[in-house]
């Protein structure tokens, strides 16, 4: 997995509540067996026109959000459909960490496992984001993991993170390479647990 | 003293392997889970490009559902090159890896969520992960069920585990006087509505109340199903007498003495009398009307005889803006009463209301009438055995004696993977499970609806009470 330790960039302003996966990923691109073409998808039915041209009322459309690596959201962002896509989808956009105030549980997982980093704030801090990326001087802000840390201009803002998914988004781990770390403890459960449940045996 | 526990913590703690670290990250053991075409080839192709092995193939089950047709006639074939895609994949992996598959043409194929508790493959105690966010319908057997991205699939397969973080717990008392033509979907969307679409953001919610032991099994799984649209990461309820006389006649139930034993384990799985919730909800179900989605979030929601909300009226500026963007999308003027919106379709199926149940209802309502001229209606069973049986039951020449078209099972115009597709503008009343923009097709409307609802609309041609079409529906 991509390591996340610190990145500077643009951050654009996506504040509806609610955002869900159907929206950030439609339907007609779920039709692959591999990861491959999914920045076309993103938002594509916000962002394309109905005859392919860009809309240009969309944010990611728009000078400088274009190039933003970051999207500070809603509350409730990413909610709906388990589907990976969406985030696999938002990277391949450069999109490398999003902050909000709640983040569906799902999605959130699926952007641990993809190296995208997501962060709660409370609402007056979310609010200084939301700030910069609307009318900021540059709209940039770092947000540095390691330090825990958001920076914009002047404005420094700290965030909570668990400290086990902080250590496997820095180091860049692979997910089943840790867990396979125990794979005696997983057969020492499995015992006991078929032991105590026979009928789960299979 | 032993501390009180909850269901939720002694389903996580039964299942925990070893705890992490100190912040609730705990190694979850998963029992079972089941595999659809279209979350899982990456996952499978994962294990392959690193040579790793499934922990226990006799643990997964793989189903075809999201991406099939479900036109009248069955073919193994799909209708479009990506579905074939996905399916022959799926197939591929299937033999490749040596897991069991419910492919189109069997008997046993339906809707994942559908077929999972027919077929007995889910049984109370369990912990079950799926990569469909609609896992949370396993609950309903006392069992904890919940959604998974790709990657997490093929961390399951390899090492039958999850990196799982404990949820907050919450208790919802489903209680009052409801009248007798409100059902589970009713009972869900009056959550959903009350707390909002991330009420249960960060819970596991246990259902309880007399008004929830009353409903059927089935009715259970639609409440359990949809309590993700809460935003809720596992939703369940005690098995009680119910959920094991409805999984001793599934196929796979374990058999004499095994299911002595496992009855007994079963009886002990409730919460202890004094265990402490993080947040608990009465929800009243006295007089409520029979509910509908008005927008483009399950939780804009009201009673059918309201009318649409004035933005106008609401204080907050993000909260005004997100209902005029739901009614600009939905094309609905505030003031407008519920009952006076016309439909183009009408959708009854999927993970949440294709039971047959669910077409039982929708039978009483539509008897002796006729679909509306300028709907198009459509039944698609939640699985071939539900269509069969429906068949059996002389439902289905109900539904197809009044205009209905009577369909093969899948997901179909739920999320609108297949050729069941709506174009900008139609407008559907659906027995589904999300309203959100585009869900049913890019552009197209959703309202969603009980099944018996759903038929009254397509009887009707705009959205109605359905209590003026039968009594007790």
């Amino acid at each position: 997995m991509e390591p996340f330790k610190c990145i500077t960039g643009i951050v654009a302003p996506m504040m509806a509540a609610n955002i869900d996966t159907d929206v950030i990923m439609p339907k007609q691109f779920l039709k692959g067996i591999d990861r491959r073409g999914l920045d076309k998808g993103t938002f594509h039915d916000q962002r394309f026109l109905n005859d392919g041209t860009e809309n240009p009322t969309f944010i990611l459309n728009q000078s400088p959000w274009r190039q933003a690596s970051f999207l500070v959201t809603g509350p409730n962002f990413g909610c709906g459909s388990s589907r990976e896509h969406a985030v696999w989808g938002l990277k391949q956009l450069g999109i490398r960490a999003l902050i909000g105030i709640s983040f569906a549980g799902i999605f959130n997982d699926n952007c641990q496992r993809n190296g995208v980093l997501t962060i709660t704030l409370d609402q007056k801090a979310l609010k200084r984001i939301e700030q910069t990326a609307t009318d900021g001087v540059d709209h940039r802000i770092t947000v540095d993991l390691t330090e825990q840390r958001i920076t914009a201009g002047d404005d420094t803002i700290l965030f909570d993170i668990d400290a086990l998914k902080k250590h496997m988004l820095v180091a860049g781990l692979d997910a089943i390479d840790y867990t396979l770390q125990y794979k005696e403890d997983i057969q020492q459960f499995e015992q006991r647990h078929f032991l105590a449940n026979p009928w789960l045996k299979s | 003293m032993i501390r009180s526990k909850t269901l939720y913590e002694k389903l996580v703690d039964a299942h925990t392997v070893r705890t992490l670290d100190d912040q609730g990250n705990v190694l979850l053991y998963i029992d079972r889970s089941i595999l659809n075409e279209y979350t899982s080839p990456q996952a499978f192709s994962g294990l392959r490009e690193a040579a790793r092995e499934i922990w226990n193939p006799g643990t997964l089950l793989l189903n075809v559902d999201h991406v099939n047709p479900t036109r009248p006639e069955r073919t193994p074939a799909m209708t479009d090159a990506g579905g074939e895609l996905q399916v022959n994949y799926f197939r591929e992996n299937s033999q490749y890896f040596g897991i069991e598959l419910f492919d189109v043409m069997d008997k046993r194929q339906g809707i994942e969520h559908v077929v999972a508790p027919e077929q007995g493959w889910v049984l109370p105690g369990m912990v079950i992960a799926a990569g469909d966010s609609h896992t949370s319908t396993y609950g309903a057997f006392g069992a904890l069920g919940f959604g998974i991205g790709t990657s997490e699939i093929e961390h399951l397969m390899a090492t039958q585990t999850l990196v799982y973080k404990k949820l907050k717990t919450m208790r919802v008392s489903v209680v009052g006087l409801p009248p007798e033509a409100i059902t589970a979907k009713d009972i869900i969307i009056l959550l959903i509505e009350s707390i909002g679409a991330d009420g249960a953001t960060g819970y596991a919610i246990e259902f309880t109340g007399e008004v929830f032991w009353a409903l059927s099994v089935e009715g259970r799984m639609t409440v359990c199903n949809m309590a993700v649209e809460a935003g809720a990461r596992g939703a369940f309820s005690a098995p009680d007498e119910k959920v094991f006389t409805y999984l001793k006649s599934t196929p796979r139930a374990p058999q004499n003495t095994l299911w002595q034993q496992a009855i007994a384990h079963w009886r002990a799985l409730k919460s202890d009398d004094d265990a402490v919730f993080d947040k608990e909800i009465q929800l009243d179900c006295t007089g409520i009307e029979p509910r509908m989605t008005w927008g483009i979030s399950p939780d804009q929601a009201g009673g059918i005889s309201a009318s649409v909300p004035d933005p106008a009226t609401v204080t907050d500026p993000q909260k005004r803006r997100d209902i005029e963007s739901a009614l600009n999308y939905m094309g609905l003027t505030p003031g407008m009463p519920f009952d006076e919106i016309e439909i183009t379709h009408a959708f009854i199926g999927s993970c949440t209301n294709g039971r047959i149940e669910d077409l039982r209802a929708a039978a009483r309502v539509v008897k002796g009438r006729k679909v509306s001229p300028h709907v198009r209606a459509m039944i698609v069973p939640g699985s071939t055995q539900v269509r069969q049986k429906a068949e059996q039951e002389g439902l289905a020449q109900i539904f197809i004696d009044a205009g209905f078209e009577w369909r093969q099972s899948g997901c179909s115009m739920c999320l609108a993977m297949n050729e069941d597709v709506l174009s900008a503008g139609d407008r559907c009343a659906s027995s589904t499970n999300r309203n959100f923009p585009g869900r049913q097709g890019a552009g197209s409307r959703t309202h969603l609806m009980s099944p018996a609802m759903v038929a009254a609309a397509a009887i009707a041609g705009h959205l109605v009470d359905v209590r003026h079409f039968v009594e007790g529906a």
